[in-house]
């Protein structure tokens, strides 16, 4: 496991956080499709359906619209996603090349 | 073979054939991968884009037993089946955060199970052991079940013996064998597309014909309403369970390794990310595949036998043409497919590198864990058709029940170890066996009753726990995981307590801080190898040409 115990490729890490204030908007929707008392009801009922129902199936839109909330809110720069973008695009063409190389080897 | 539906069996077997030529090409593309183009889709090695992930996830998590189980639990128990909506919305707020982590250490150091990581983060192979074999006997019930979905349209279009079920997992144990995780991938396009499809038509046709949405509850009311029944809705005593059952299955479904296997392929956090937003579709279409459970109930189906997994197929049959219920059946079969192939990869992953690499063969080559990975995730699949048909399927039920609640036993070490190390090894261990013991005697001592409260079997009757067992003055039950969960964190905060004052030990951090956030472009990053062609963590890996 000696390989292990340090990062594989030499290069600066860059130090990175994944806290954000933003981010306890995600107990709204952990904490409230959990609170049974609040749904647990026949009235008001939508389209026939009775609260019970529909509004656990409008969880789902809240739960939606959070992380995409909390998403927006902490997303990279568009230059460290056009870096990520980069890295995928370069490892691919690698990866092609080096298979091309070992068919051509197998031949 | 009188009482076939031949439109229905034809239809089928078309969509079958689709499928099982898609899983093979799914293997050539990757020959030739230059001539497909099929990089530039980003399914090449373990580099998912934000849409091949969502189907992945998609049929992975939401697998054709779901399909078939949920809507027979409504039918049979009215609103207490619907937990599996807040379940599937709770899910990806509560792991937003945490896969994206897992993401980025397992692509720094090389992991492809969860077990590798718990292996190198408490410096633990007995550790990584218990999680492997817990992931392993959590996950075969589950592929079984599969089968179970699979039996369910066969009976309805009328197709006896069980020849076809071994044939169709046959062919699945083949084209995984040849492919990987690239034919999963690829056949879930198909599963989901006419998922869907069924779905939409099912939601704007059955209502129309038996009278609207109010004739459909009226009928469950109706139903669930006899006796002391609480209709449509939750009895008092029924909440706590409710929503500890969502919360828990919730926790536990990110921890079974087809759910991990699934999350690594993704290219890079923000695929994750998105997924979390983009998967909850599946959330909504599993609630009105729910309410085809009460559908069921206003349509009058009878069950075929004693089966109520057949009520969705049967529900089908009376109400569309059969040509059309040919290609939703088609949907439930190949939903079975997918998880099925997933899960099988992941079990056998878990045996290679962290059995079989690292108790029985310590020197083994790449090439013979890879080997010993295709064999095993064939022995997985050939295991589950056995266990189905040798076995009671009951079997694979109580199992599963089982499943759920002793993987959510890793929850320690896989996800909490994610963002601390101050458990030891040692609790971690404890509290494994002590989440364990306290799991089983809890399942083992819940009988299960009838309707009319009469005790229908002793033991492993079902997964939520009476309260009043545990000698409290209440008449609620709370779901029988979070309970071994607790007790399991409880006897891992004592044991590591002492063991720190006895200054035992605790090994070396395999992971340093900065893996928890690497991304894509850093210079930490690792691609990880195939899922049956891998290497472990530590050992050599192939050099870059």
């Amino acid at each position: 496991m000696a390989t292990d115990r340090r990062p594989p490729t030499g290069g600066v890490v860059p130090r990175r956080s994944d806290r954000s204030p933003w981010n306890w908007l995600l107990l709204v929707p952990i904490v409230v499709p959990l609170i049974v008392p609040l749904y647990n009801r026949v009235e008001p009922t939508l389209f026939g359906w009775p609260l019970f129902y529909w509004l656990q199936l409008a969880f789902v839109a809240l739960g939606v619209l959070t992380t995409v909330l909390v998403y927006r809110a902490t997303r990279r720069s568009p230059a460290e996603q056009a870096a990520a973008r980069d890295a995928i695009a370069r490892d691919t063409a690698r990866k092609s090349a080096a298979r091309d190389a070992r068919r051509d080897g197998e031949r | 073979m009188d009482g076939v539906n031949v439109v229905e069996l034809s239809i089928v077997i078309v969509l079958f054939l689709v499928v099982t030529v898609m899983g093979f090409v799914a293997a050539r593309w990757r020959r030739a991968d230059d001539l497909m183009h099929l990089d530039e889709w980003g399914l090449g090695g373990r580099n998912f884009g934000t849409w091949i992930t969502w189907f992945l996830l998609g049929g992975d998590l939401y697998t054709a037993y779901t399909f078939v189980a949920v809507p027979a639990l409504m039918f049979g128990a009215g609103a207490a089946g619907f937990f599996a909506v807040p379940y599937t919305v709770v899910i990806y707020p509560l792991v937003f955060l945490v896969v994206i982590r897992l993401w980025s250490v397992s692509h720094v150091r090389g992991f492809v199970t969860p077990a590798d990581f718990v292996r190198s983060r408490f410096d633990s192979p007995t550790m990584a052991l218990l999680v492997a074999l817990t992931g392993i006997v959590a996950t075969m019930p589950y592929i079984a079940l599969q089968l179970v979905g699979i039996e369910a349209i066969l009976k309805a279009m009328g197709v006896e013996g069980e020849l076809p079920l071994i044939v169709a997992f046959v062919i699945l144990a083949l084209y995984t064998y040849n492919s990987g995780l690239r034919a999963p991938a690829l056949i879930a396009f198909v599963k989901d597309t006419l998922i869907y499809l069924t779905i939409i038509v099912a939601v704007i046709v059955i209502p129309v014909k038996l009278g609207g949405w109010d004739a459909i509850f009226g009928a469950a009311e109706e139903k669930f309403s006899a006796g002391t029944g609480a209709g449509v809705l939750l009895p008092a005593t029924g909440q706590l369970g409710y929503a500890t059952l969502a919360l828990g299955s919730a926790l536990a479904l990110f921890l079974y390794p087809h759910s991990i296997t699934g999350l690594l392929a993704a290219s890079n956090r923000d695929v994750l990310k998105r997924n979390m937003s983009a998967l909850p579709v599946y959330s909504l279409a599993l609630g009105f595949i729910a309410l085809l459970g009460f559908m069921a109930i206003a349509a009058g189906v009878t069950p075929i036998g004693e089966d109520g997994n057949t009520i969705v197929p049967v529900l089908f049959q009376e109400m569309f043409p059969s040509w059309f219920a040919g290609i939703a059946f088609a949907a439930i079969g190949i939903g079975a497919l997918v998880p099925a192939a997933i899960m099988s990869i992941a079990a056998a992953n878990l045996f290679t590198r962290n059995i079989y690499k690292e108790f029985l063969k310590r020197d083994a080559t790449p090439r013979q864990e890879a080997q010993v990975a295709k064999v095993v995730s064939l022995v997985v699949k050939l295991g589950a058709v056995a266990a189905i048909l040798f076995i009671d399927p009951q079997f694979s039920i109580d199992l599963q029940l089982i499943g759920g609640v002793i993987i959510l036993q890793t929850l320690p070490s896989v996800a909490l170890g994610l963002y601390t190390r101050w458990m030891h090894r040692g609790g971690l261990i404890a509290g494994w066996v002590a989440g364990m013991t306290a799991g089983l005697l809890m399942l083992y001592n819940t009988p299960r009753l009838g309707p009319d409260g009469t005790v229908v079997r002793e033991h492993f009757g079902g997964s939520s726990f009476a309260l009043s067992k545990l000698g409290l003055d209440a008449a609620s039950s709370v779901y029988t995981g979070l309970l071994a969960l607790a007790a399991n964190l409880l006897v891992v905060v004592l044991v590591t307590l002492a063991l720190r004052a006895a200054k035992v030990s605790d090994g070396v951090d395999g992971t340093a801080d900065t893996d928890y956030t690497a991304e894509r472009e850093d210079p930490t990053f690792r691609e990880l190898p195939d899922p049956l062609e891998s290497a472990p963590p530590g050992g050599e890996r192939p050099a870059r040409r």
